[in-house]
């Protein structure tokens, strides 16, 4: 498993870096984290034949649009099977926060809204724990460790969902319970975000399950990236007398960070879609609540939950409805994600500054 | 060796569909509540009589929609289909009774060692928040001989669509007119109050998590769980716990229609549990395929004679007499 994921990866990084990256012309002193070879000048014999070339051309363009096509057909089948709930609540839909089966009220603000915050407390915890734990494999780990290390890592993102969900409702539900929130409550019950009653179960055992989940998806990326900065990078920094500190956030970091994004957009992408752990532990109420001890929902959650057992037409096309807001949401928060990462980086370029 | 593998797997294919023309199948899909017990009998039938039926449990919902699409040759579901349903199905059905399920509410209150029984009032009055504590007048003035204490109800329920909801909430909606008019009976409801739990161990996960909480399971999963559970008050007024037998007393004490679809929750027997149901197969009265509805026919009647005394070993409540009766009556309907 950890072979496959670590091949998942390898293809993932690296359009991620290439679309992501914004200076294609790098000059010598800038190291970018990406491995492009330039264009190779033309080889070919004058009077070869070109038909190989043109099969392999249309071969590729085709398994290219292939994946357009896929993705155009799923959009048409979310809205084609959720026109019902279209024509019925319109845009109301996003705005509503109604959801009653019996009398046929459906609104998706509460999904939307359980799916966007329990993401975010994943990706407080995990990007930092995530960075955190690759910077300490590949450059400060004694050699015998990094291997055990980074297998056990790799090893969370083998876990069934299921699992985590059952281990969630046994163990970190009551641990979260007992230790952590009356602790949160105690300290932090003046931000609004640590009140009501505790019950364990609710966003924040959500957020801290799919923290758990995301971790893996981050570090193993962020690693992958900063193995790409050359070595004499590092030691060129730490020649001009920095501290390991100053080498890995100005030499290493600084350049491989649109690769991390890129692993921060990942583990985005399967938190928002976690269906699975995350209804077993987020208490499943379809409600907006400041605190985060509250139980909340998810529109992955929901789908799992009431696809199988939907009774009427327009029940079943809300929720239809509601899986076409998912793949709308991903797309705007991979879209908002590119777009940090082209204004963070469009003024400085990847390089050192000596 | 890849020719003789592929020899191997050709030669596979060609005994594997030379026998299953030899045989009729069936294929049907609905329920995952009666699944245990529908794949022994599918199984046992297959062996007695050569007839493969091949069941996916998707759930009632999914059942429905398959029978509708045509995609399945019968279905299955927890709860009988309503007219608006009947009319969407465009295929006109029998709705045969196989066995019957209880719903149970199961609860974790530390330091009260003897059961909680549960009276209607209080159970509506839980459900729809009005009751918040476990020494709440509605629970101690039914359960004189224990301490319950001052602690909070933690209300949980199921998260996913359910035969088990339904039946839950088709009791509260008999008992409580309130919980009727604000919150009504589906498969799933808009709770007026707790936490859902996924599947029958999702509640009960929560139930045994959390202190003073409340919730309701399937008595089968309650039992093979050894889970907890009180009696509730039925219509005659008396405590009962549930068990295979009442819940087999709650459907005989029932007036059953000649189309089966009842709702036997509430009922008025003495010993009747009062928060139970059938579950149904839906079988089309007109088919097309000589062969299959001989197939159909032959299990219904087998299942009837051979199938019903399995099921108490699997925890499942078996019909009563006149309701078995009844449908042997309406097998030759089936054309």
């Amino acid at each position: 498993m950890s072979v496959s994921l670590a091949c998942e990866l390898n293809t993932q990084k690296r359009p991620e870096l290439h679309l992501a990256d914004p200076q294609p012309n790098v000059s010598k002193l800038e190291v970018v984290a990406s491995t492009t070879p330039e264009p190779a000048p033309q080889m070919r014999r004058p009077h070869a034949s070109t038909a190989p070339d043109k099969i392999f051309k249309y071969l590729t363009v085709t398994a290219a649009l292939s994946v357009v096509a896929v993705v155009l057909l799923i959009v048409f089948e979310l809205v084609w099977h959720s026109r019902l709930a279209i024509s019925k609540f319109g845009f109301g839909f996003f705005a509503g926060s109604d959801w009653d089966p019996v009398s046929g009220e459906f609104g998706a603000l509460p999904f939307i809204y359980g799916t966007l915050v329990s993401s975010l407390i994943a990706l407080i915890i995990a990007v930092p724990l995530g960075i955190g734990v690759a910077i300490f494999i590949n450059e400060m780990c004694p050699r015998r460790l990094r291997t055990l290390l980074s297998f056990t890592v790799e090893l969370l993102a083998a876990i069934p969902s299921v699992i985590y969900g059952l281990w969630g409702i046994f163990v970190l539900v009551p641990f979260l319970r007992v230790h952590v929130d009356p602790l949160l409550k105690a300290n932090l019950g003046w931000t609004g975000l640590f009140t009501g009653p505790i019950y364990g179960i609710g966003m924040l055992a959500a957020g801290v399950i799919l923290s758990i989940m995301v971790v893996p998806f981050i570090s193993s990326i962020t690693r992958e990236v900063m193995l790409t900065v050359p070595q004499n990078q590092r030691e060129g920094v730490l020649a001009l007398g920095a501290t390991q500190w100053e080498m890995i956030r100005t030499g290493i970091l600084r350049n491989a960070r649109v690769g991390i994004t890129g692993g921060i957009i990942l583990g985005l992408g399967r938190a928002l879609g976690e269906t699975m752990a995350v209804t077993m532990v987020i208490g499943n109420r379809p409600e907006i609540a400041k605190s985060l001890f509250a139980p909340g929902y998810t529109m992955a959650s929901m789908i799992a939950n009431e696809f199988s057992e939907a009774t009427s037409q327009l029940y079943l096309s809300a929720i239809v409805e509601i899986g076409l807001a998912l793949f709308l949401l991903t797309l705007v928060v991979n879209g908002l994600a590119r777009l940090l990462v082209w204004m963070t980086t469009r003024g400085s370029p990847s390089r050192v500054y000596g | 060796m890849i020719r003789k593998m592929l020899v191997c797997a050709v030669l596979f294919l060609t005994n594997f569909t030379a026998a299953s023309l030899a045989q009729t199948s069936l294929n049907a899909a609905g329920a995952t509540f009666p699944y245990p017990i529908y794949s022994k009998w599918f199984n046992e039938f297959a062996k007695s009589n050569g007839v493969q039926i091949n069941y996916q449990s998707i759930g009632s919902g999914g059942g429905i929609q398959q029978l509708h699409s045509g995609t399945v040759d019968f279905g299955a579901s927890d709860m009988p289909l309503n007219d608006q349903q009947l009319k969407d199905l465009g295929k006109s059905i029998i709705q045969f009774p196989t066995v019957l399920g209880s719903v149970v509410p199961a609860y974790s209150v530390q330091g009260v060692t003897g059961e909680i029984k549960f009276t209607p009032e209080a159970l509506a009055g839980i459900y729809l928040g009005k009751i918040t504590k476990w020494n709440d007048k509605a629970l101690t003035s039914a359960n004189p001989g224990l301490k319950l204490p001052d602690q909070d109800i933690v209300v949980v329920h199921r998260s996913d669509g359910s035969g088990t909801t339904f039946v839950w909430t088709d009791y509260l909606c008999k008992v409580s007119p309130e919980w009727k008019s604000t919150v009504g009976s589906n498969t799933s409801v808009k709770w007026p109050v707790g936490l859902g739990g996924k599947g029958n161990e999702g509640v009960a996960g929560v139930i045994s998590q959390q202190p003073g909480a409340l919730g309701y399971v399937e008595l089968i999963y309650a039992l093979q769980n050894k889970i907890p559970f009180g009696p509730v008050k039925n219509a005659s007024g008396t405590f009962v716990k549930a068990s295979l037998d009442t819940t087999t007393k709650a459907a005989a004490g029932t007036k059953v229609p000649p189309d089966f679809r009842v709702s036997i929750t509430n009922a008025s027997g003495k010993d009747a549990y009062p928060v139970s149901s059938f579950t149904y197969l839906l079988v089309p009265t007109q088919w097309q395929n000589q062969g299959k509805k001989d197939a159909m026919v032959k299990f219904l009647t087998w299942m009837l004679d051979h199938g019903e005394p399995m099921v108490t070993a699997l925890d499942y409540a078996p019909l009563p007499k006149q309701v078995a009766e009844m449908e042997r009556a309406k097998i030759k309907e089936i054309r």
